[in-house]
């Protein structure tokens, strides 16, 4: 035992000597966040389509800024306050202008850890969200250093301060609508620039990435894209995955919640356990779609219950006696 | 120092012959293999599956079904998760049973999740899986204490038979805090037995189970089509509170 110690501790060394001599472990924290240019005065940080890991430190989710004449609007911070700080300084690159207000789509760790970074920004999320960061937000943060490692270093909560209103709002030239839904959480803000038609959806909509369901309604969310889907919309930037021109989105999104309401109901119906609906065979159009399999298992723990719930009844107790 | 060095290879030695022998590679099983097992010899069998999450999404409510559908005369299934502060989960007699249940359970930190399966001839099998886990299921509060009501729908049953035509699933949900004793100023509070028995009283699968079982545990059991007849759950929690319900098919 004591060998097996001396040699892990041997190895252990030899590893930190091995990274302290890497040139590039100095950078290891670099997201290497670059714009990309979504409409005029607006731009998009697009994420990898992955789960949360060591190498990509959470980075797997979209932000963006729209520079307006009074100064920058930032919607979403991401996942760590190396995050928002390497997001500030990309913004200072595109422009000289301050950033005036910051906006959280939803609770969830990956849109509103970076907010730290931005302190003394006014910063606006729905009510419901903001319950959710500030009940919530410590387990995120854990959970989130648990996947990332110290990417997340010195990373810590900052609820959203104001609550954001349903409604258009006016900055610097652009007309923000505001919208209030809910169904991927309790609190998902919709922000649609009526001046560039851009609509920031949030997590309400995913493309080519298995959406999320810790808090979901499927319900809600259902009623949610169809709001989405009545807006005239030129050019959509999912919570998670590529931006696009067309419905994809939103008619993939309710896809995704048809197929799972629909799978998740059967399989309560027929009297399938959990472990067992976890391992159904995805439909053809879902195999390839990344992290489908796991967000699949994910959405049996969050929701099965519910479903199965309905399939039982209270049994009478007996009036026999018991041997 | 000879002697020391000698301890050593021994020490090593043991510790890699147990870990080549466990699949899961994990530190505590030689441990578990002498408390459960009494040190008989385990042989690992891909006849013994077990299905649960690579990754604990709530580590409250862990689903795990059990399978030893080729297994032979199976008279015991141990399951136990190595690495939770308590092992044991569930102590199963199949009787009449298909071979197979399903259950949820707390998660303290990641772990392999196993079962044991013991055989008319006195062999174990075994099998198991890793799931990893942000934990903290076993030391959190159950959910249930902060309703007022919980104790007027103690050991309360909610059940579902479902019918394949051969054989009848049973799913049952019972009502129960099933606190592990760990959690600060909330003594241990779980059911302990448990049994399935048809019409005319004779017990068709028989278990005892420990604080680990999620609250509120639901389980799924496949039996013998027993038609029209009701079946009978029994059981009762370590503070003597009775189950006694009628199921009906």
């Amino acid at each position: 035992m004591i060998g097996r110690f001396l040699l892990a501790l041997v190895l252990a060394g030899g590893t930190l000597l091995a990274q302290a001599a890497d040139p590039t472990a100095a950078d290891r924290f670099d997201y290497g966040l670059v714009p990309q240019k979504i409409a005029e005065n607006s731009w998009a940080f697009v994420g990898r389509t992955e789960d949360i890991s060591r190498d990509n430190g959470g980075n797997i989710v979209n932000t963006a800024f729209v520079v307006t004449a009074e100064g920058v609007v930032v919607i979403d911070t991401g996942p760590s306050r190396r995050y928002g700080e390497q997001m500030r300084a990309a913004i200072a690159r595109v422009t000289d202008r301050p950033v005036i207000r910051v906006f959280n789509t939803h609770q969830h760790p990956d849109h509103f850890l970076g907010n730290q970074s931005f302190s003394g920004v006014p910063m606006a999320a729905l009510p419901a969200a903001q319950a959710g960061m500030r009940e919530q937000g410590g387990a995120f943060a854990d959970n989130m250093y648990r996947m990332a490692g110290d990417w997340l270093a010195g990373t810590e909560v900052t609820v959203a301060d104001q609550a954001a209103q349903a409604g258009r709002l006016t900055i610097g030239g652009h007309e923000f609508e505001l919208i209030a839904l809910e169904g991927h959480t309790g609190g998902d803000l919709a922000i649609f620039d009526r001046t560039t038609g851009v609509l920031y959806a949030g997590d309400l909509i995913f493309l080519d990435r298995a959406p999320t369901t810790p808090h979901a309604s499927i319900t809600h969310w259902r009623a949610a894209l169809d709001t989405l889907a009545a807006l005239p919309v030129k050019r959509t930037l999912p919570g998670h995955g590529p931006v696009h021109d067309d419905r994809r989105g939103v008619v993939q999104t309710r896809d995704w919640l048809d197929w799972l309401d629909d799978t998740l109901n059967r399989a309560a119906m027929s009297g399938m356990d959990m472990a067992e609906v976890m391992v159904l065979p995805l439909p053809e159009r879902f195999a390839q779609m990344p992290l489908a399999r796991s967000e699949f298992e994910r959405s049996v723990t969050h929701l099965y219950s519910r479903y199965e719930q309905q399939t039982l009844s209270t049994a009478a107790p007996s009036r026999l006696k018991q041997k | 120092m000879k002697q020391l060095l000698m301890a050593l290879w021994l020490a090593l030695g043991l510790g890699a012959a147990a870990g080549a022998a466990d699949p899961l590679g994990s530190s505590r099983w030689p441990d578990l293999q002498r408390e459960y097992a009494g040190n008989a010899p385990v042989t690992f069998d891909s006849r013994v599956e077990v299905l649960a999450p690579k990754v604990a999404e709530d580590s409250m409510n862990v689903p795990v079904t059990i399978k030893f559908r080729n297994l032979p005369d199976v008279k015991r299934v141990l399951v136990v998760a190595d690495f939770n502060p308590i092992v044991k989960v569930l102590d199963y007699q199949p009787l009449l049973a298909q071979p197979g249940l399903s259950f949820r359970i707390k998660l303290q930190q990641a772990s392999p999740i196993r079962a044991l399966v013991q055989t008319g001839d006195g062999k174990w099998y075994a099998g198991g899986v890793w799931v990893d886990a942000a934990g903290g299921g076993c030391t959190a509060p159950s959910t249930g204490r902060s309703a007022p009501d919980w104790a007027s729908t103690l050991n309360q049953v909610q059940a579902r038979v479902f019918h394949d035509g051969q054989n009848q699933r049973v799913r049952l949900r019972i009502m129960h805090p099933m606190d592990t004793g760990l959690a600060p100023g909330i003594p241990a509070f779980y059911i302990e037995q448990l049994a399935v028995e048809d019409a005319s009283g004779e017990a068709m699968l028989r278990m005892e189970t420990f604080e680990p079982l999620s609250e509120n545990p639901v389980f799924s059991f496949d039996l013998p089509d027993t038609g029209k007849a009701a079946l009978r759950v029994v059981g009762r929690d370590n503070n003597g509170n009775r189950i006694d319900a009628m199921v009906q098919p």
